[in-house]
């Protein structure tokens, strides 16, 4: 124990005086989360947590990692600072995507085999219900506000908005084919959500529930097929949302009040997922096949650095 | 008491989406290899896995999807059991031999129903003989041969050895290959009919080294579609070369070894109900059902007419577990696909092979294109 705290103080020498946040990366193939600090650019270390990890969360209060080990068949909470295994959730089979509600006491759960919502209570570590959705169900997201999960099903080709008090569908939105990631705005006002097989970004409107713009995304030189945009973020203000394109190998940077699409910045090979850092200046994202992450600098839109971290990286959270 | 009501009430209101599945028994055919076993019910399992997945959709649009499986036996009467489907089917999924789909499409009782040939490769039968009411699920021979050529332009694997075998769809085979050679200024060196009568397990190593010497060429492609000899070119031939065609490296709708773009989730949930592997007919069945899944989603009907106009149009994609969305050729009712480029225990690559562009969709790369089509 003194040994840990002895060499993060020593990183946090090394760095600058202003504290750094940390990144955790879930590695599907090592069985693992890479912990890296981003600010130097350095790999900390590597922690065993279980059979394939691949969905990642931090708690609100910042104390609770949430890592989902898909072939565990568990969700597994580990200590934030000590990476110590401090319990199980009982997710149903094959986890690989999860969200929080806003005030950090559920959970919901993709089970893509067996076309269901698992809503677990975190502190009972207990499902409190199973919400059937359609076929093969992968992006989950709640709003902001509290009032909606969205589950969208990638075979059925539907978004599926379940009312976050009484855990029923309300309404179910036809997308396009293979819907993947789905993300509220901070305002709630808007669900963005990839289609990996049409290539493009959908924008709803929260309320009327319906498609309001269609962002279709195309690099030249680039196979139509290859464009399969998969993870979305949108930051605070709305001014930009960022997309993950998969095998395209890059990260769609559009422009979130005119829907146009600025720059498509080169990351690594297949990049999955994306997470801000705290002050939102910066976004990470994960390259499944280039086993690295790529670290963007929103204020430039330009990848500073890319750094190894082990194999196929999936998921990553980020603690201030 | 109240529970049932409320139930019976809710699937009233759905709307009913009637689908059959017909099915006539094979007889088990000679096979020169007895590793794998012959699979009686191929396709029916893929049929009822889309019915699955297409009601499980259905719960959220009100849509209830039935399928009504008809086998008939080996020497049966299909007419009479196409004739008993009745007005209220206006979806027929067929499994049937190539000779039969013209005979059903033919029927009086078909004009005003949708069918699904789920099975054959027929390129006359979207060509020539093709009818306005059938949509072709499975890739044609044509199709199959061209993602073969592109395939091997891209290696410059260009002069074929041919070797076809005794059956009629042999021929057609090697027809479609020859096509595809022309088409991509592949050059055909040799072209040899296999007309061995024996049991080639007993006598391959002795025969096939000379049946393939006196060329030089870049690839032996074998025409057998039944599967009697082509497993035994394989490293026997005089020369070390390589096999494609119907064994080797074979190009198919679907195979074991394909994971990408979620097809690994369809593989285990097939795989879950199923107890085996997914077969090509069964992706083909499971394809043609998730077709009608997808139309009457969309268009909102039960009705034959208006999910044809659907699935005709340019608004419908469907989500095959190729990568890229599939849709029919409104010439010839062809469904365009990615096909895949298969050994035994590896996929090797998937056509349309990167580089071969066309003005619409590359997907129309393979097969018969729309000024090509000899379906009027």
């Amino acid at each position: 124990m003194r040994k840990i705290i002895i060499s993060f103080c020593a990183a946090a020498l090394f760095t600058a005086s202003v504290p750094a946040e940390t990144v955790f990366v879930t590695l599907e193939k090592d069985n693992a989360v890479a912990v890296v600090d981003p600010v130097a650019g350095a790999l900390i270390k590597t922690v065993p947590v279980g059979q394939r990890p691949r969905g990642i969360a931090l708690s609100q209060d910042g104390k609770t990692l949430f890592v989902a080990t898909s072939d565990d068949d568990t969700i597994r909470m580990f200590d934030a600072e000590t990476l110590r295994e401090t319990g199980k959730l009982p997710s149903g089979e094959d986890p690989e995507t999860f969200a929080l509600s806003p005030d950090g006491k559920l959970m919901y759960v993709s089970n893509e085999d067996d076309s269901e919502v698992t809503v677990i209570d975190i502190a009972a570590q207990k499902a409190l219900t199973k919400v059937k959705v359609g076929v093969e169900p992968e992006g989950i997201a709640v709003s902001p506000d509290n009032r909606w999960v969205i589950s969208a099903s990638e075979t059925t080709n539907m978004l599926h908005w379940i009312d976050s008090k009484t855990h029923q569908i309300v309404d179910n939105t036809l997308v396009d084919p293979r819907p993947r990631a789905v993300s509220f705005t901070a305002d709630s006002q808007q669900l963005w959500a990839t289609s990996e097989m049409a290539g493009t970004v959908m924008v709803l409107d929260s309320a009327g529930k319906q498609i309001a713009q269609t962002i279709k995304l195309e690099v030249q030189g680039v196979s139509s097929d290859l464009i399969q945009p998969v993870g979305v973020a949108i930051d605070k203000d709305r001014r930009y949302a960022y997309v993950a394109m998969g095998p395209a190998n890059r990260v769609a940077v559009i422009n979130a009040q005119t829907y146009q699409v600025e720059k498509y910045l080169l990351v690594g090979q297949r990049v999955w997922n994306l997470a801000f850092s705290p002050d939102q200046k910066r976004l990470y994202t994960t390259n499944g096949v280039s086993n690295d992450i790529s670290i963007i600098d929103l204020t430039e839109h330009k990848v500073t650095k890319s750094l190894a971290v082990g194999r196929y990286p999936w998921g990553v959270a980020v603690k201030p | 008491m109240l529970l049932s009501a409320v139930f019976s009430a809710v699937a009233a209101s759905k709307q009913s989406i009637k689908i059959a599945y017909l099915f006539q028994e094979r007889a088990v055919p000679a096979a020169l290899s007895n590793l794998d076993a012959f699979i009686q019910n191929k396709g029916q399992l893929g049929a009822e896995l889309a019915i699955s997945d297409n009601n499980t959709t259905g719960q959220f649009t009100q849509q209830q999807y039935e399928l009504k499986t008809v086998v008939v036996p080996v020497g049966g009467d299909m007419a009479a059991a196409f004739n008993a489907l009745g007005d209220d089917i206006g979806l027929v999924v067929l499994n049937v031999t190539p000779a039969q789909v013209n005979q059903l499409a033919d029927l009086p009782s078909a004009q005003n129903k949708l069918l699904f040939d789920a099975a054959s490769s027929d390129d006359e039968l979207r060509g020539v003989q093709c009818r306005r009411h059938v949509l072709h699920i499975l890739p044609s021979r044509a199709m199959r041969a061209d993602a073969l050529a592109q395939y091997m332009l891209k290696k410059r694997w260009r002069e074929w050895f041919l070797v076809v075998g005794q059956t009629a769809e042999d021929r057609l085979y090697a027809a479609a290959i020859k096509r595809a050679a022309k088409r991509y200024g592949m050059k055909l060196v040799a072209e040899k009919a296999w007309d061995n009568t024996y049991d080639a397990r007993r006598t391959a190593q002795a025969d096939v080294p000379q049946f393939t010497q006196g060329e030089d060429y870049d690839v032996l492609v074998v025409a057998d579609e039944q599967g009697l000899f082509g497993e035994y070119l394989d490293y026997r031939t005089w020369l070390p070369r390589p096999v494609i065609g119907t064994q080797g490296l074979i190009a198919t709708a679907w195979h074991r070894t394909h994971e990408q773009w979620g097809a690994v989730q369809l593989q285990n949930r097939f795989k879950e109900s199923a107890g085996r592997w997914m077969e090509e007919e069964d992706y083909a069945a499971y394809l043609a059902v998730r077709a009608i899944g997808e139309a009457s989603v969309r268009a909102k009907s039960n009705q034959a007419s208006a999910i044809k106009d659907y699935m005709l149009s340019e608004a419908f994609a469907l989500q095959g577990y190729k990568g890229k969305p599939m849709s029919f050729r409104a010439w010839d009712g062809q469904l365009r696909q990615p096909i895949l480029l298969a050994a035994p225990r590896s996929l090797v690559g998937v056509a349309p092979v990167e580089g071969f562009l066309h003005p619409t969709s590359e997907l129309d790369t393979l097969g018969y294109d729309q000024p090509e089509t000899a379906c009027k």
